[in-house]
């Protein structure tokens, strides 16, 4: 492994000990959006189930903000169940049995993959704030090339919810040949003026904080924690919707029997965000929240193609199937729906259901029948189309 | 995607379906005729229906359909986008039949649209000597709670394709047994329960 690219968060060495990872961009750098050349840089990824002998059986899995690799099995750094491991895994939807299932961390990540905290190759340094501003399609294009490392022509299936979606249809219109079947799952072709004031909200409030010294942190020795946890605080709020909050909290007050006239977590509501802000630090670097934050904000997928949708999947070759629901007020289901008019518009093959569930935006990573029914349907519908077969 | 038998006046729209085409089926229900269609003639169909509840079974059953309104949603597809659009018993439930039919045609070559006759005999009697709207097989409704807000006759549907310059490739009346039956159109107009046309443009 390169040297340069080396200076790992206890983090990163323990996710790398747990999965791959490929040097990419040695020869031939990798063209990002912002105009600079990135090379090398590592993708630190994860697979389950086999390749068939026609490498036909691909199905990547592309995660949200602040996802990662192990989709299925136990994290390395937090203990917990994997975060899609109610759809992906043996006798799930997306089954190793079946299909070869990668997932790899975003360019921009801290789980392995090249972010900004790793060394910039010219100067030998942490790149903190002077690492190059990453967009969805720069993201896409070092999967890609993860891809061409692996020998792997064509994915019979591209999937993510959220920021995973986005990249899904940025799979779907920059390599098009490339994706048989494509799932975007509750999110948009851009990001919202409301949707970008959120996450403006975090980084403001992970730039206040007194230990972030500008993006170098990691040099001072310290972290921008409280910054970090209300970042991820004001999103968690985001990922819920309102019925979810008052039917899990209400009003119930947390380990006291009356009001404390005080600012302590008097509610539950309380505590339990600060729950969430307090183990997010333990697992994600600022500096990559601010980035791939970036990179959600900046996605338009439209303006790359003079304004109109419908021109990203112009004699698209792929299949569609999108997800949204009811309660998601962050990518809300009309958001999918101009989605589908584009494909509609380009002729394409799509398939979109609205699910009902009152979980808000989170709800895709959750138990939901009527997904998991949804997306049995159109992959064996794809699989057949494929000459992959009924299977199981 | 297995596909069982349909209904007959499904299957008589199937059968003006040429195989490997493509085809658009609007109000697509439970997908029965998709999946015929997927599964005998190789057709790249695909399904447009306004419950939400029919699209998730379509789609969890392996059909490409998406939630959509004949009326609005039929003008974001491209000209010429399929081979065929088909409509079945929807078209008298929308608000603007005639502007369906137009767009139905310019996006799809053919059209095949199917609907029941409000000048069959039943109907007839019954508005007639019981002086109440009539109930049928094929209209089952209360007055009040019909969908079927634009309902024809065989005769005025074609009078429609003729003003809008439709071309009839075929034209099939069913009885009230779903059979097809062969009789001049005053008689079909009054014997058809309902109908099945094959339109393309002129």
């Amino acid at each position: 492994m390169s040297v340069e690219l080396d200076d790992l968060t206890d983090a990163e060495r323990k996710a790398l000990a747990r999965c791959h990872q490929a040097i990419l961009g040695r020869r031939k750098p990798l063209r990002l959006d912002c105009g600079v050349e990135l090379g090398p840089y590592r993708m630190a990824y994860q697979t389950y189930g086999r390749l068939n002998a026609d490498k036909s059986n691909a199905i990547l899995i592309c995660h949200a903000l602040t996802g990662d690799q192990f989709a299925v099995e136990r994290h390395p750094v937090t203990g917990k169940p994997g975060w899609w491991d109610a759809m992906v895994g043996p006798g799930k939807v997306i089954d190793p049995a079946r299909y070869f299932i990668i997932c790899a961390n975003v360019l921009g990540g801290c789980m392995g993959s090249t972010g900004p905290m790793a060394h910039d190759p010219a100067t030998g340094r942490p790149w903190n704030l002077r690492f190059p501003v990453v967009t969805i399609a720069d993201m896409v294009r070092a999967q890609a090339e993860l891809l061409d490392h692996l020998g792997i022509p064509d994915l019979f299936c591209v999937i993510g919810g959220s920021m995973g979606g986005m990249q899904v249809l940025e799979w779907a219109a920059s390599y098009p040949e490339r994706v048989f079947s494509a799932v975007p799952i509750a999110c948009a072709a851009r990001h919202s003026a409301q949707n970008i004031a959120f996450h403006e909200v975090g980084r403001q409030a992970i730039m206040a904080d007194p230990e972030w010294k500008g993006g170098d942190y990691r040099l001072h020795n310290t972290v921008p924690a409280r910054g970090l946890a209300v970042a991820r605080m004001t999103a968690h709020i985001t990922y819920l919707s309102e019925q979810a909050l008052q039917r899990k909290f209400g009003r119930s007050l947390q380990d006291r029997d009356a009001l404390g006239f005080g600012f302590d977590a008097d509610f539950q509501v309380e505590s339990y965000l600060r729950h969430q802000g307090s183990t997010f630090v333990d697992r994600f670097d600022a500096n990559s929240y601010l980035y791939i934050t970036r990179a959600m904000d900046y996605f338009d997928l439209a303006a790359a193609h003079d304004g109109v949708l419908a021109k990203a999947f112009t004699g698209t070759p792929t299949r569609f199937c999108l997800m949204s629901f009811t309660s998601d007020w962050l990518f809300p289901t009309r958001e999918s729906r101009e989605v589908v008019h584009a494909l509609n518009a380009a002729a394409a093959n799509v398939s979109f259901v609205e699910v009902e569930s009152d979980k808000g935006h989170d709800a895709f990573l959750l138990d939901e029948p009527e997904m998991f029914r949804t997306l049995q349907g159109f992959l064996k519908g794809a699989a057949i189309v494929r000459g992959l077969g009924e299977g199981a | 995607m297995n596909a069982a038998p349909i209904r007959v006046d499904l299957q008589l729209i199937a059968d003006m379906v040429e195989s490997k085409t493509r085809a658009l089926d609007v109000g697509c229900g439970d997908g029965s005729l998709l999946a015929y269609l997927a599964s005998f003639k190789r057709v790249d169909a695909r399904g447009m229906e306004l419950s939400q509840a029919g699209v998730n079974a379509c789609v969890a059953n392996g059909l490409s359909v998406i939630q959509g309104d004949a009326d609005t949603d039929l003008g974001d597809y491209p000209d010429d986008a399929f081979d065929y659009v088909i409509l079945s018993q929807t078209l008298q439930a929308t608000r603007e039949p005639r502007e369906v039919l137009r767009q139905m045609l310019r996006v799809g070559k053919r059209a095949i649209v199917s609907f029941p006759n409000f000048a069959h005999w039943q109907v007839r009697l019954r508005l007639v000597f019981g002086g109440r709207m009539p109930q049928t097989v094929s209209l089952p409704y209360k007055w009040y709670d019909t969908p079927n807000i634009h309902l024809c006759s065989i005769d005025d549907f074609r009078a429609l394709c003729r003003d809008m310059g439709v071309h009839v490739e075929r034209a099939i009346v069913l009885n009230s047994k779903s059979r097809p039956i062969h009789m001049p159109p005053l008689v079909a107009n009054l014997i058809g329960e309902q109908a099945v046309f094959l339109l393309r443009r002129d």
